[in-house]
């Protein structure tokens, strides 16, 4: 099967809006006909969920907690970029198109980023008219902040709870469609199964997590929004329930997964402190606006941070890189701090940590506020607490998250932070209408491939979320649905749907009567600790192919060794972890491969047999510009395609920072 | 910061389901770690259990960093357990010391009814917002951004009741019920904002009238939910609901 991409023919710039004019439409009379599942309702679900709804399609959306408004977008703290040039500082689209592929170190889809860019101006318009409270300035308007990877401030943000106001404002135009009758809600419910008929998406079977009831849902259309896989590294930043499943289903039914090696580690978490930890805590990339990162510069340098003189400290980003200093985009910054703690200048007890440090920004804002008030012969205490307060505001509800989990308070001492997994980029295989390679089957936000190539820049995340789900797919969609409006509901008595029914029932009784030994989450641990150490911040063949190995045996003693207690027809959490971690433990196998497969580096893989001589990542662009995009075969068997990427208006070069 | 391990008893509501009685049951955790956090805790406990064959306990926990609100545990009589404004997934062991006893019971509500052990039923919060949470723009609708100038403290205020993360640890502590923080973060947050201006009426009046109908208490003014509330969303919100649904009724004619 050869992808195709469906990229527009026309000039970069015109090419969506040409889309936009000639694609087909589905007259109202007809949308109240046709019916669309949504699975999950993060930024992306939610969105795509409540617009559909507005346009007058029957939706059923479903998520697996207690309420949409809890989907893990709503952890995201830093903000959102938009191409608004609000601050006159030279922004556009183009440049946020250009950062966007230059950030992902040129692996990204030139078109679709476009597309992003274009509408990215639109979505902070629909957030602000839902009510979202953005900050703002004194004169009313909005604020905004710079991020890594830019040398623009187009971040519009709400202190650190920027996700948390985009989901509640996504999520009240959701619960106003539920109310109006447009969109039925299933809460608590997981999505274990696509069904497919005629190689068309039909529906889904999905269990009712209180009841553990398998149910049949059919649809003319089946959209996944259901994330990202971070919690493959069992460590991430994800929330505990994100999961593959939704994705990993598709991909079995003839979805193919894209660039599955693509993971972000996020530079700034709070670090591991021990064999307990069940997750990793961000601080936000906005830290890194006004926190200046260092490591000492004498090795095992025990001291208190406080009493290292300046020049005893070493400013490692400023260092290596003077232009964009400690704003370099992520895998930039989490491959340097790798590389003190490797060599031996780590700090904390692990030695796996490098200092965030805020004493600076805390004096710069603390005389800018005494000059405000015309205060000039005020003590260097007074200065202090005056940009203590400054940093509060913009920080506060960080910082107050770092205290509460280590119980240090980081406006007296340096907060130590370190790499940890954040956000997937590679995900199932979409074309410019954002459709997989199965028909009628759709995928948004994280849990799709598209925008961000090997490396996603900070307050991006965001952005794509709510542009497919907002401003893409309710016209691409419709280009499918047109053609289908001579479809009637399938009945869910269809035998493709008994026959998946019953496929689900039996792989949930093999998992319950394997009776084992071992717990669910002891697997997880195990399979976490392979992805990291051989398949996390850096790689190379002979790890590659020894995860691969141990991934596969651990699957096999998975599914002879695992107990999982409890009824299959009931509330039952183990049950749904275990589903959840055979997955994971599937799509680890197919990580690494991808891994192995691209031997060279970009963005967040790095491969060690490619890097330049001052240890940057080396692309090999003649080999290796394209999106791999795998075709499940059965049992631990892929075969690869590939799209070929070209870049007509961002010529790749050696990203450089310097 | 000193680190140290204790040995704690616990006391959990364990039930079944919904229908079935529940009852406290005791069990010994051993060599907790004062880094650990309080849901870490109970993940040690649950592993104990799985393998000594029995089932482990149920509770809600997602995001473990204190924005989702899934997570809701009522720890020795207090919603979220000790500390001020903080989740149970952001309660760490060293609020805790060797040989401490630690009740944990579900949110105890009328409107929360209870589907196994720590498990309870919020979807009343979804249904009180699906009444009128919202500002009704569909997508495309909207304006420039930047073309609703909005007095930086309204925007504030707003910003600083839509901080609520929906947990029902308010409702939980509240000895009659009361939704009314929830429902006067939300009805605040749009009243404070000029986008929120054309629904402002209806939308105070449909959602407490859903409030009522999911069987949630009235305000006594004992301010409770402030104290306990995680988000620390204030109680003058609540003064701002009575003030807004007063004269949503005197002024609107029947909805």
């Amino acid at each position: 099967m050869a992808l195709d991409a469906k990229i527009p023919h026309g000039e970069m710039d015109k090419k969506w809006t040409d889309y936009k004019g000639h694609v087909k439409l589905v007259n109202p009379a007809n949308k109240r006909k046709l019916e669309v599942i949504v699975v999950g309702t993060g930024l992306a679900g939610a969105s795509a969920a409540a617009s559909l709804g507005e346009l007058g399609y029957k939706v059923k959306a479903f998520c697996f907690q207690d309420s949409p408004r809890r989907a893990h977008s709503i952890a995201a703290q830093g903000g959102i970029n938009a191409a608004k040039n609000y601050q006159n500082d030279g922004d556009s689209v183009f440049r946020l198109f250009y950062d966007t592929v230059k950030g992902g170190d040129y692996r990204a889809r030139e078109a679709n980023v476009h597309r992003l860019a274009e509408v990215s101006t639109a979505i902070i318009d629909q957030c602000v008219a839902q009510g979202v409270p953005f900050a703002r300035e004194y004169g009313g308007l909005l604020s905004n902040r710079s991020f890594g990877g830019t040398q623009v401030q187009r971040t519009f943000y709400a202190a650190g709870q920027t996700g948390q106001q985009l989901l509640l404002g996504a999520y009240s135009a959701l619960e106003r469609q539920v109310a109006l009758g447009n969109v039925k809600m299933y809460t608590r419910h997981e999505m274990l199964d696509v069904v497919k008929i005629d190689d068309k998406a039909r529906g889904i079977i999905a269990r009712d997590l209180v009841s553990g009831e398998l149910e049949s849902h059919f649809g003319h259309a089946v959209l996944l929004c259901s994330g990202g896989y971070g919690n493959v590294f069992y460590l991430s930043t994800n929330a505990m329930g994100s999961n593959v499943t939704a994705a990993w289903k598709a991909h079995k039914k003839g979805a193919f997964f894209g660039n599955p090696c693509f993971t972000q580690i996020h530079p700034t978490c709070i670090p591991v402190s021990g064999d307990h930890q069940s997750k990793l805590t961000l601080m936000s990339e906005s830290l890194r606006n006004d926190g200046r990162i260092w490591v000492p510069l004498k090795k095992g340098d025990n001291r208190n941070p406080k009493d290292i003189p300046e020049n005893e400290r070493d400013y490692y980003l400023e260092r290596r890189y003077p232009a964009f200093g400690n704003l370099v985009p992520r895998d930039v910054a989490s491959r340097a701090a790798k590389e003190r703690c490797d060599e031996g200048y780590g700090v904390g007890t692990t030695k796996m940590a490098v200092y965030l440090d805020y004493k600076d920004a805390i004096i710069r804002y603390g005389k800018i506020e005494a000059g405000k008030a015309g205060n000039d012969n005020i003590s260097h205490e007074e200065i202090v607490a005056l940009g203590k307060k400054v940093v509060e505001e913009k920080y506060g509800n960080l910082f107050e998250m770092y205290e509460k989990i280590t119980g240090e308070n980081p406006y007296e001492t340096p907060m130590r932070i370190y790499p940890a997994v954040h956000y997937t980029m590679g995900g199932l295989w979409v074309d410019y209408e954002l459709q997989t390679t199965v028909k009628g089957l759709y995928a948004l936000g994280e849990a799709n491939f598209s925008d961000h190539g090997a490396n996603r820049l900070g307050a991006s995340a965001l952005m794509q979320g709510l542009a497919d789900g907002y401003f893409v797919i309710p016209y691409t969609l419709g280009n499918y649905l047109a053609d289908e409006i001579h479809t009637t509901s399938i009945s869910t008595d269809h035998p493709a749907f008994a026959e998946t029914k019953q496929a689900v029932t039996d792989r949930l009784n093999t998992l319950m009567n394997i009776k084992g030994t071992q717990t669910v989450e002891s697997f997880h641990k195990r399979l976490g600790k392979i992805i990291w150490d051989k398949c996390g911040m850096a790689r190379n063949e002979q790890g590659l192919k020894q995860a691969i190995e141990e991934v596969r045996a651990l699957k096999k003693e998975f599914w002879s060794d695992v107990r999982i207690p409890g009824e299959v027809n009931a509330f039952n959490l183990e049950l749904d972890k275990a589903g959840r971690v055979a997955d994971l433990i599937e799509l680890g196998e197919l990580m690494c491969l991808d891994a192995l497969n691209r031997n060279e580096s970009c963005g967040g893989h790095f491969r060690e047999e490619s890097q330049t001589e001052d240890g940057e990542a080396k692309r090999d662009d003649e080999n290796y510009a394209y999106v791999a995009a795998w075709e499940n075969k059965g049992e631990s068997s892929w075969e690869l395609h590939k799209e070929a990427l070209n870049f007509e208006i961002v010529k790749p070069t050696q990203r450089s920072y310097k | 910061m000193e680190h140290y391990h204790m040995n704690l008893t616990l006391k959990v509501w364990r039930q079944k389901n919904s229908k079935e009685q529940g009852k406290l049951e005791t069990y010994q955790v051993k060599d907790i770690s004062s880094e650990m956090s309080f849901l870490e805790m109970f993940d040690v406990l649950n592993e104990q259990l799985i393998v000594e064959g029995k089932e482990p306990i149920a509770f809600d926990h997602d995001c473990r960093e204190g924005i989702c609100g899934m997570c809701s545990m009522y720890i020795n009589g207090q919603a979220h357990g000790p500390w001020q404004q903080n989740t149970t997934c952001q309660l760490h062991m060293r609020a805790f010391k060797d040989g401490d006893t630690i009740t944990v019971e579900p949110w105890r509500s009328k409107a929360f009814p209870v589907l196994k052990d720590l498990v309870v039923n919020r979807s009343a919060f979804d249904r009180i917002i699906q009444a009128g949470g919202y500002i009704s723009v569909n997508t495309g609708n909207a304006v420039d951004a930047n073309a609703i100038p909005i007095d930086k403290k309204d925007a504030d205020d707003a910003f600083m009741a839509a901080a609520c993360i929906g947990c029902g640890a308010c409702v939980a502590t509240c000895k009659n019920g009361s939704a009314m923080l929830f429902v006067g973060a939300k009805v605040s947050q749009l009243a404070l904002l000029p986008q929120g201006g054309p629904e402002r009426e209806s939308r105070v009046l449909n959602m407490v009238a859903q409030m009522d109908k999911e069987g949630f208490g009235n305000c006594t003014n004992t301010y409770a939910c402030e104290a306990e509330c995680p988000k620390g969303i204030s109680v003058s919100n609540i003064a701002r609901l009575n003030s807004e649904y007063l004269k949503a009724g005197l002024t609107t004619e029947t909805k």
